[in-house]
């Protein structure tokens, strides 16, 4: 084994590259065959080349707008740089789903889970729309920051849902970290009081809130997330240090929208794609590092407790583009 | 339900106002548009190439004939294509002879398929059938739990059987429904992936075992361009017989909805339209069509109203509005009636144009409970009476309901209000009632 490979396998297993390249396997195939099948070998690059590629975008959830100034950008640079084999097509693509990654923040994720000492504990709320695997995402999340050393306390502060509770308590007791309840029907903004508070005496360093989930467009349920939000302020004038909004990969162009809704009731710090080991694309991270900026952190890629990963733009670029 | 999608459309509809024909000129600017409007709400990408093609076909040999106007030709173009890919007809659900009736429920994870279940069963039994919930799904966490609970929310029987093995519980639930006389039994799995080998064998096991009568694929309203590869694989394994879409009541833009069908050929049978285990509405393509065009959907709202109302009651109501007799007795029943039919945003919505006049505004519900404990706090007579009410009536009332007075003195305006808007409506003048509602003029042109 050469030093090259060596090398390209400590990568690949530090960042989980392997198991991502897994579970964007579907996406490889269909994203990148299509992408292949269209380019050929020696076609000229002309009107109906481009628009299949247009096509090809909008189906991997692009959405119009962004896959509009891709393809604007493609036009540009063949015109521009003198490209005319429909392979360099192919580069010029990868390059420019590659910037629009990188220009959104994500680009800087850490990898070690640490946290700010100054700002203890740590606090995580974790937020979505209805079903898009919130609990079990908590689950992985605590699991990580526990392998990384740290003590974690969960609040269950989704009290509306049946068996939410119960859920939530199989997955505390998985990645081993404690778990603060209260009955079904409780107010989520007591527990989330409740839960900071505990962590704070117990000199806990991470707490991670679990809500309810919600459809963007009920003012009430969104009002319940404000109030959770303010009640943690109350608490520590920090809190929370991070707001993840899940996201479930299979999702279309309502993402944004989701996103855009849930920005207005809290201050929004990452993006956690889910369920990334199925069919679906997760082409929906584009437009939303691209419209939003707002940083895709980690992706869920099976159902197993360690299967959440740290977002890694220039991985996740190239597994959908690798072709072996 | 719909907007985005509803005010795209309009827009791309709105070239041919002002236009005198229908040439292949403007009709292919505007079809460029609704391609775009389609693919923005996630239809699939084939489907809205075809639809649009139809529309365009049919629109370039349409006459333009007597009093209409080309956008009133192409809005009928496009909402009977839309009509079209959604199944045309309403198909309902199938009950075998021999009982019981086996329903099986699968899906991706989160889709919604628990849920489902219960609203299922409670809509079933509304309509007299003795339905029977049971969970196979073994795998997610407190996912037999979360049906039972529901389950018994609403009264609702759950078989449970001990055991890990969803094939088994299947089995031993449908032999309980004999024994027990269920006629329906409704069987939620576990949610799975399209390429998880082991977890389809798993589910098209469970179908082999208990040969479901209906076997129905719940998808999510907001997925994306890989509905139909999903659909398509579901399908593949299991022969679906109808597909449900849930979560609509989100802002969705429903590509869903009319991509679904010509990707498995099944029909929708029911979508799901909220959290509480009432939110359950039978799909009607020719209703949905009309919603996303903005043009309301009054046919749903009355057989809202016919499920709860009373025949009787309702002619009572008349006689008195006529007579003048409306008492906040009566008042408190229509309220507690309205209530049960649904959301009152989703009610609203469905009045042709409200969705539009409607965007952004918060319809609290909460006034609901704040409303009934004001006329709970009132006597008898004053109920049958209002006028008798004086400030020091008031105060007290505003007391005992922990209420301001002027809260108080807001609703007994609101009150007289209804009641003169209640006389117009006896007298057929609808503008004048919408207005009432507080609708600003000329909204639904």
């Amino acid at each position: 084994m050469g030093f090259f490979d060596k090398f390209k396998d400590k990568v690949s297993s530090a960042f989980g590259f392997d198991k991502l390249k897994d579970g964007l396997s579907k996406t490889r195939t269909s994203f990148v065959d299509k992408i292949q099948g269209v380019l050929g070998i020696g076609r000229k690059i002309d009107d109906s080349l481009i628009n299949e590629i247009e096509d090809i975008l909008i189906s991997s959830d692009i959405g119009v707008s962004t896959t509009d100034q891709v393809i604007a950008d493609i036009k540009l640079r063949v015109k521009k740089e003198g490209h005319e084999d429909s392979a360099d097509v192919f580069n010029i693509l990868k390059d420019e789903l590659h910037k629009i990654l990188l220009e959104s923040p994500s680009a800087n994720n850490d990898y070690d889970y640490s946290i700010d000492e100054t700002k203890k504990p740590h606090c995580i709320l974790i937020v979505g729309v209805n079903g898009v695997g919130k609990t079990t995402t908590i689950g992985k999340l605590a699991y990580n920051y526990r392998n990384a050393g740290k003590s974690v306390l969960i609040g269950a502060a989704d009290t509306f849902r049946a068996a939410a509770n119960e859920q939530l308590e199989i997955w505390a007791e998985r990645a081993g970290v404690s778990i603060i309840q209260q009955k079904p029907g409780a107010d989520p903004a007591a527990v989330a009081f409740d839960t900071l508070n505990s962590a704070i005496s117990k000199n806990t360093d991470v707490v991670i809130i679990d809500t309810a989930g919600r459809l963007h467009n009920k003012g009430n349920l969104m009002a319940e997330l404000e109030k959770i939000n303010r009640v943690l302020k109350k608490v520590k004038d920090y809190a929370p240090n991070e707001v993840f909004l899940i996201l479930d990969a299979t999702t279309g162009q309502n993402a944004i929208q989701q996103a855009k809704e849930f920005m207005k009731v809290t201050n929004l710090t990452g993006i956690i794609l889910t369920k990334l080991d199925g069919t679906a694309k997760g082409g929906v991270i584009l437009p939303i590092a691209n419209e939003l900026k707002l940083p895709v952190r980690y992706i869920g890629v099976g159902e197993k407790i360690d299967d959440l990963q740290v977002f890694e733009p220039t991985a996740f670029i190239e597994a959908l583009f690798n072709h072996e | 339900m719909f907007e985005s999608l509803t005010e795209k459309l309009e827009l791309a509809l709105k070239r041919f106002r002002g236009q005198a024909t229908i040439t292949e000129d403007n009709i292919e600017e505007a079809m460029r548009e609704i391609r775009r409007a389609l693919l923005e709400a996630d239809v699939n990408l084939n489907v809205a190439r075809q639809f649009v093609e139809n529309v365009k076909t049919k629109a370039i040999g349409t006459e333009v004939k007597g009093t209409l106007l080309p956008e009133q030709v192409i809005v009928k173009l496009v909402h009977s294509e839309l009509v079209e890919i959604m199944g045309n007809k309403r198909a309902d659900l199938v009950f075998s002879p021999h009982p019981p009736t086996v329903v099986l429920v699968a899906g991706l994870q989160g889709s919604g398929k628990t849920t489902f279940c219960a609203k299922l069963a409670k809509s079933l039994r509304k309509k007299g059938r003795q339905p029977l919930l049971v969970s196979c799904d073994v795998h997610r966490p407190a996912a037999i739990d979360q049906l039972k609970q529901l389950g018994q929310s609403a009264g609702l029987p759950v078989f449970a059987y001990d055991s890990t093995n969803p094939i088994k519980i299947a089995t031993e639930a449908i032999n309980y429904s004999k024994r027990f006389a269920r006629d329906t039994v409704i069987i939620d799995t576990a949610g799975r992936l399209t390429i998880d080998e082991e977890m389809m064998k798993e589910v098209v096991e469970i179908s082999d075992a208990v040969k479901p009568t209906e076997t129905l694929f719940v998808v999510d309203a907001m997925i994306g361009q890989d509905a139909v590869t999903t659909a398509k694989a579901f399908h593949e394994r299991l022969n679906l017989t109808g597909v449900i879409l849930t979560k609509l009541d989100g802002d969705t833009r429903g590509g869903a909805a009319l991509s679904v069908l010509s990707v498995v050929g099944k029909p929708i049978k029911y979508v799901g339209v909220g959290e509480k285990l009432d939110a359950l509405e039978p799909f009607h393509p020719e209703r949905i069509a009309s919603r996303i065009l903005g043009m309301g959907d009054i046919l749903t709202l009355v057989e809202k109203a016919e499920l709860e109302v009373d025949e009787k009651q309702a002619q009572k109501l008349e006689e008195k509005l006529r007579k003048n007799q409306f008492t906040f007795d009566d008042f408190l029943e229509q309220m507690r009636t309205i209530k049960k039919m649904g959301s009152i945003r989703d009610l609203l919505g469905m009045l042709p144009g409200m969705d539009k006049a409607l965007k952004g505004v918060n319809v609290d519900e909460k006034n609901f409970s704040k409303v009934e404990a004001i006329v709970l706090s009132m006597t008898k007579s004053e109920r049958n009476n209002p006028k008798i009410l004086n400030g020091s009536r008031r105060k007290r009332i505003a007391d005992g309901s922990g209420n301001t007075i002027q809260e108080v003195n807001r609703l007994l305006k609101q009150f007289e209000e209804m009641n003169k808007m209640m006389k117009n409506f006896a007298r057929g003048n609808k503008m004048k009632l919408l207005q009432g509602l507080g609708m600003p003029k000329g909204f639904n042109r």
